[in-house]
C-alpha cells in the first residue's frame, strides 16, 4: 500500500547566480539561520532541514506555512525531483504531481494532443493512452475546446486539463500545490469528488496551501512548516483549533 | 504482497549510488525513445508553425549558399565546379547540422526547465529530444546532396556506404554533446556564449568551404582538428572515396574522449541538474 517515509531529510539549494560577494555577505548577516556557505564556498539555502515523518494510506495531508517555508520544495522532493543531501526518503506508490500547472503541457498543441503527450511522458502504451484520453476528456469538461491549442485556454481551463491529466490514471499519491484552486465552483465540486474517491482508494494526498477552508474540508492531517522545519504535525483540529 | 507491486522510489543520501542511478537514467531514456521522438516532432512543428514550407526553408537557404559560394570559391580557388560542388554541398550540410546541434545542446536542459522541475524523467530523454529534432531538421537538406551529385555526375560508389557508420558515430557524439553541454550550460550560463564563439572560429579553421588539399604539405596536421575528423565521417565516404584510416581513427578517438567526459560528468552531477535549471 502507498506510503511515504522520511527520515532526517535535508535539501540544500545552491544559489549559483549570486556572484557579488558584498551581497552575499549582507544576506549571510541577515539570514544566518538558513543561508550559509558550504565547504566549496558557495551560498546555499537550507530549504528543508531534518524532516522526519510518516504518511500512511488514506491520509490527506496539508502542508501549511508562510511563503518560503519549504512547502513546494518538499513536494518536489517527494516527487523525486530534488535529491536530498542528507537523510532517507521512501515513497511507495505511483506519484501524480500537480506542482506547476504548465509543466509537460505544450501550449501549441491542442488539449487532446496534450493528453496523448502526457500518456507518453508516463510511458503508457496505445491502449492506456486511449483510456487516459477518454477519462481526461470527460473529466475536464472542456468540450470543443479540447481540439483547440491550449495557448488559447483561460487559466481555469488550463487547471481543469492539468488536474484531469494528473488524476486520470488514479495515482496512489497525489502531490498538489495550491494553484489548482483557480477552478470555478462547478469544477471544484468535481475535483473534490474525485479526490475523495482517490483517497478512499487507500491513497495519499499531500497538498500545499494557505487556504484554511480547504484544509478543513479536504484534509485529515496538517504539517506546519517554518523556515524549512516541521514545527507542528497533527490532526486538523489539533493544529488549527476547532472549526469556527 | 501488495507492497511489492507498487513502484517504489527510495533514496538514501548516505548511499547516493551515483553510478547506478546514472545508468538507470541512460537506459530509461534510451528505451523510452518514443517520447523523445514525439517531443522532437512537436518541436519541429512548433518551430515552423504558420510557415508554408517549414523546415524546407533551411534546404532553400543551403541551396542558395551552395550555389553562390560554389560559383565564387571555385573561381577563387581555381577549381573545377564539378569537383568542388560535391565537396561544398556535403561540407555545408554536415557543418550546419553539427553547429546547430552544438548550439541547441547548450540550451537543451534549461529550455525544458518546467518539465525537469515537475516530472521525474530521465535527463537522457531531454538530450535525445534535442538530438532527434536536429536530425529531423537536417534530414530535410539531404535531398540537396543527391541533387548536386546527380547534376555534376558524382557517384560515391560502394565507399558511400561507409557514411552509415559515420552517421552512427556522429549520433553517439550528438547524444554525448547534448548531455554534457546541456548540463554544463545549466550550471554555468556563460558557457553558451563561449561555445558560440568557438563554433564560429572553428568554421573558419575547418575545411568546410576550402578543401584540405589547399594546405599542401601541412594538410597532414588537419586530424588534430576534431571538427575536421567529424566532417570527414560523412564527407570521406560520400566525396573522397572513403577517407583515410588515420582520420577515422582520430574521429573514433575524439568520440571516445567526448563520451568518457560526458559520462563522467553525467554520473557525478546528474542529481544536481534540478537545482541548476
Amino acid at each position: 500500500m502507498a506510503s511515504i517515509t522520511a527520515r532526517g531529510l535535508r535539501i540544500e539549494f545552491p544559489l549559483y547566480h549570486l556572484a557579488a560577494r558584498s551581497l552575499k555577505k549582507r544576506l549571510l548577516a541577515k539570514a544566518a539561520i538558513r543561508l550559509k556557505t558550504d565547504e566549496s564556498n558557495r551560498v546555499v539555502v537550507s530549504a528543508l532541514q531534518d524532516l522526519s515523518f510518516d504518511i500512511r494510506r488514506g491520509e490527506r495531508v496539508a502542508l501549511v506555512g508562510t511563503n518560503g517555508a519549504g512547502k513546494t520544495t518538499l513536494l518536489r522532493t517527494l516527487a523525486g525531483i530534488f535529491e536530498p543531501v542528507a537523510g532517507t526518503l521512501e515513497v511507495v506508490g505511483e506519484v501524480g504531481s500537480l506542482i506547476d500547472p504548465g509543466a509537460g503541457i505544450d501550449s501549441d498543441s491542442t488539449g487532446r494532443e496534450n493528453i496523448r503527450l502526457r500518456g507518453l511522458y508516463r510511458g503508457m502504451d496505445e491502449a492506456q493512452i486511449a483510456t487516459l484520453e477518454e477519462d481526461a476528456a470527460a473529466f475536464s469538461g472542456l468540450g470543443e475546446f479540447l481540439d483547440m491549442p491550449t495557448r488559447g485556454y483561460s487559466a481555469g481551463m488550463q487547471v481543469r486539463l492539468s488536474f484531469a491529466l494528473a488524476t486520470a490514471m488514479a495515482p496512489h499519491i497525489l502531490l498538489m500545490d495550491e494553484w489548482f484552486l483557480a477552478g470555478d465552483a462547478d469544477f471544484m465540486a468535481k475535483a473534490e469528488a474525485r479526490l475523495a474517491r482517490l483517497v478512499t482508494g487507500a491513497d495519499i494526498l499531500v497538498i500545499a496551501t494557505h487556504d484554511m477552508a480547504v484544509v478543513r474540508r479536504w484534509c485529515t492531517r496538517v504539517i506546519k512548516m517554518e523556515q524549512g522545519r516541521i514545527v507542528a504535525d497533527g490532526s486538523v483540529e489539533d493544529i488549527l483549533g476547532p472549526a469556527p | 504482497m501488495q507492497h511489492a507491486a507498487l513502484p517504489t522510489y527510495r533514496i538514501d543520501a548516505s548511499q547516493p549510488d551515483r553510478h547506478g542511478r546514472a545508468m538507470a537514467d541512460l537506459t530509461g531514456g534510451l528505451t523510452g525513445w518514443r517520447l523523445a521522438w514525439a517531443l522532437a516532432q512537436l518541436d519541429l512543428r512548433n518551430r515552423y508553425r504558420g510557415s508554408v514550407i517549414g523546415p524546407f526553408w533551411v534546404t532553400l537557404s543551403t541551396a542558395a549558399m551552395v550555389g553562390g559560394l560554389g560559383l565564387l570559391y571555385s573561381q577563387l580557388f581555381r577549381m573545377d565546379l564539378a569537383t568542388y560542388l560535391p565537396h561544398l554541398v556535403t561540407s555545408l550540410i554536415v557543418w550546419n547540422a553539427l553547429a546547430a546541434m552544438v548550439a541547441d545542446a547548450t540550451t537543451c536542459m534549461t529550455s525544458v526547465e518546467g518539465v525537469i522541475r515537475q516530472l521525474r524523467l530521465p535527463l537522457t530523454t531531454h538530450a535525445l529530444r534535442c538530438v532527434f529534432r536536429n536530425a529531423l531538421n537536417v534530414a530535410h537538406s539531404v535531398p540537396l546532396i543527391l541533387i548536386v551529385f546527380a547534376l555534376v555526375g558524382h557517384w560515391p560508389g560502394a565507399a558511400g556506404l561507409l557514411a552509415l557508420p559515420g552517421l552512427a558515430i556522429l549520433g553517439v557524439n550528438a547524444v554525448a554533446t547534448a548531455l554534457f553541454l546541456g548540463m554544463l550550460c545549466a550550471r554555468f550560463r556563460d558557457i553558451g556564449q563561449i561555445v558560440a564563439n568557438v563554433m564560429q572560429m572553428a568554421f573558419f579553421l575547418t575545411p568546410v568551404i576550402w578543401k584540405p588539399e589547399l594546405l599542401g604539405e601541412k594538410a597532414k596536421w588537419l586530424p588534430l582538428n576534431p571538427f575536421y575528423t567529424m566532417l570527414e565521417l560523412v564527407r570521406g565516404p560520400l566525396v573522397e572515396g572513403g577517407g583515410s584510416l588515420l582520420v577515422w581513427l582520430a574521429a573514433l578517438g575524439y568520440s571516445a574522449a567526448l563520451a568518457a567526459v560526458a559520462l563522467a560528468f553525467f554520473i557525478r552531477f546528474r542529481n544536481r541538474v534540478a537545482f541548476w535549471v
